[in-house]
């Protein structure tokens, strides 16, 4: 009797799965490089919120870093007949075939957060962040911030040669341009980690009479901020106060520390990605609307304006 | 005792010097270099900067002095680092107490430390292979208990062994001191350093003489895998936070690099672990004095590399013996002119 209920409800919930997966509209497979960092965790999670909320069917294939697990995905995808393929390809070369491949079946495929080296015919968008636009933002809210006063700025840079690194450099630099009062007395490479982050940020507060020249950090990510934040409480100074704290990213533990009063201002790498991406897929397919080549992804302000505790909460649970 | 403090002072002279040059050429570029100062009850300035950030790497060079002196080399150290993190983190937030969070830590360092060893004493697989094992699998380990994010904590207990003080100095500090001496004072007051030795010129013969190299190489491994836990610990207290993906990378390089430095053969034997520190400061000192001198950050690593090519070459027994030639000719060349004369 109990194993027939069993069969019974399984039956009902196959059945109730089935109805559900016919009803979406729409099937898209999603091949994500793999999740080295927090941030490509956000953006899995928030790709499939996303899949849910529009009734989409998504189906999800994790390459772990490598490009023969994201080709063989796609050509699983095209074999299943999917309507659509998001890729967040992990490395730029290499894809002409299999983006032909699908092509050829006539499935859109839209790159996330990375663009690759192909016929820009063979794709049918790319969803991405314009690096040099963060440090733009970040530029000028320093800009508008200091409002005319000296300001002597420390940078701690991403990764050397890396292009966030340089292309977070360039923005901030093009924003500070002009504004004479504005100068970045020294910029050393914390390497995209807390631990050097704090390290250098020690070494520019010596170098900078104990800290007393310095106005104000731009750091290229909010870890190497969350480590600077450290030294200079360690060197008996106020973050936030006596040194303006700005950064990219938005990571949750710098909405702690701006709630804290201790970083003033961090510009968004979004992980909703998929959003955007979404979006033009259903307008294609509606009113066969072909989106640009490149969507932009809004690079957003945060500041400690911004209910810092509130946007915390919300990010706490996306896997970053 | 003169005797004793005499030869380490030849042995040490090259180290010692080669660090006041460096110190010296930073205090050029930097000329604020040696000014120290009392902040907040504790000492503060960049001599106590290379002092505190040469700590993981003071406290690698330790165990690795001893593994290298037996033959060995661990290249898992900085993996373990950053399993000992994650495991540090993982047990504070999840209530275990300081006391319980340093114990399971030191325990995981160790247990780190007893694979390495089986793997080298027991099934005799090369050391670089048989570590080279857990340096892989390590950060995937970490990644694992961290769940690929940065594991924050805020207990005040385990961030004071980060950035906390002692008598003045860093908690840090104090700590790779403390560890230093205490680990030199049992390997060379007892006859254990000269064990150590043997079994690093030749195992066999050391086994046939009665020595238990199984165990002690399995012990030296052990040494390795604690010093990298209360690397990891230092590193994770210092930024309240486990990072698996960064923490202690590549720092097995650098805590190798300090061993050569400090004049230690890589092919085992006699061992200095004084001079595998003042090789970890030597190295330090350098990151240090490039970060203060205000280089473009292109220019890091070339100059780290030049000034370690420099102390390396005139380390090398070719230079030493072409040193002691040149010495000797300039000392003959006025007897030769006597006997001309006559």
């Amino acid at each position: 009797m109990k194993f027939k209920l069993a069969l019974a409800s399984a039956t009902i919930l196959a059945a109730s799965m089935f109805s559900a997966a016919s009803a979406a509209d729409l099937t898209v497979g999603f091949s994500q490089i793999g999740s080295e960092s927090g941030w490509r965790a956000a953006e899995t999670t928030l790709t499939k919120q996303q899949a849910e909320e529009r009734g989409i069917d998504l189906k999800f294939a994790d390459a772990q870093q490598k490009q023969e697990n994201q080709i063989k995905a796609l050509r699983s995808f095209i074999a299943q007949g999917v309507d659509a393929i998001l890729m967040a390809p992990v490395v730029a070369t290499g894809w002409d075939e299999v983006l032909q491949e699908a092509k050829d079946a006539d499935i859109p495929v839209i790159l996330l957060d990375r663009k690759v080296d192909a016929s820009d015919d063979l794709y049918l968008t790319a969803v991405t962040s314009d690096t040099v636009h963060e440090g733009k933002v970040a530029g000028q809210w320093l800009v508008d911030t200091v409002a005319g006063k000296p300001c002597n700025v420390v940078e701690l840079q991403g990764t050397t040669g890396s292009s966030p690194a340089i292309d977070r450099k360039k923005g901030f630099e093009e924003a500070i341009a002009g504004h004479d009062n504005l100068k970045i007395v020294r910029s050393q490479t914390g390497d995209f980690t807390r631990t050097k982050g704090k390290e250098v940020m020690e070494s520019f507060l010596k170098a900078e009479d104990g800290g007393k020249n310095i106005c104000a950090l731009y750091a290229h990510n909010d870890d190497m901020a969350v480590g600077a934040i450290q030294a200079i409480k360690e060197a008996g100074l106020k973050p936030g106060k006596d040194i303006l704290v700005v950064s990219i990213d938005s990571v949750p533990d710098i909405f702690q520390a701006m709630a804290a009063g201790e970083a003033n201002a961090t510009v968004e790498l979004t992980p909703n990605m998929a959003g955007p991406a979404f979006d033009a897929l259903e307008a294609y397919r509606k009113d066969g609307k072909v989106p640009p080549k490149w969507i932009q992804t809004e690079s957003k302000l945060y500041t400690q304006a911004d209910d810092p505790m509130k946007v915390y909460e919300a990010k706490k649970g996306l896997g970053y | 005792m003169t005797s004793t403090l005499k030869a380490y002072a030849v042995r040490l002279f090259p180290q010692v010097a080669a660090l006041v040059v460096i110190l010296l050429m930073v205090s050029f570029a930097f000329p604020d270099f040696f000014r120290l100062e009392m902040q907040n009850g504790r000492l503060y300035g960049s001599l106590i900067d290379i002092l505190n950030r040469g700590a993981p790497v003071a406290l690698l060079a330790i165990g690795m002095t001893v593994v290298i002196a037996t033959k060995g080399i661990d290249l898992s150290v900085g993996a373990v680092m950053a399993i000992c993190g994650a495991v540090a983190a993982a047990c504070i937030t999840s209530g275990y107490g300081l006391v319980g969070t340093l114990l399971v830590t030191l325990g995981t360092g160790i247990l780190c430390g007893l694979w390495n060893g089986v793997l080298v004493a027991v099934l005799d697989i090369q050391p670089i292979i048989a570590t080279l094992v857990l340096m892989v699998a390590g950060r995937g380990i970490a990644q694992l208990i961290t769940e690929g994010a940065i594991l924050t904590f805020n207990d005040p207990g385990l961030i004071f062994i980060g950035s906390g003080s002692l008598l003045g100095l860093p908690m840090p500090v104090v700590i790779w001191l403390v560890f230093g001496l205490v680990v030199s004072l049992v390997v060379r007051r007892t006859a254990l350093g000269m064990l150590i030795e043997a079994l690093g010129v030749n195992r066999r013969a050391s086994m046939l003489s009665g020595v238990s190299t199984g165990v002690l190489l399995i012990a030296a491994y052990v040494l390795c895998g604690l010093c990298a836990a209360i690397a990891g610990i230092i590193a994770a207290a210092d930024i309240r936070g486990a990072d698996a993906n960064n923490a202690g990378l590549w720092l097995e390089l650098d805590a190798i690099l300090a061993v050569v430095v400090g004049g230690n053969s890589l092919l085992g034997g006699r061992f200095s672990i004084a001079a595998s520190l003042l090789g970890a400061l030597i190295i330090q000192s350098v990151n240090t004095g490039i970060l203060l001198s205000g280089f473009p950050p292109e220019f890091n690593l070339i100059i780290k590399a030049a000034i370690i090519v420099l102390i390396l070459v005139i380390q090398s027994p070719r230079a030493q013996s072409a040193f002691v030639f040149l010495s000797r000719s300039q000392g003959a060349a006025p007897a030769k002119t006597e006997e001309e004369a006559k």
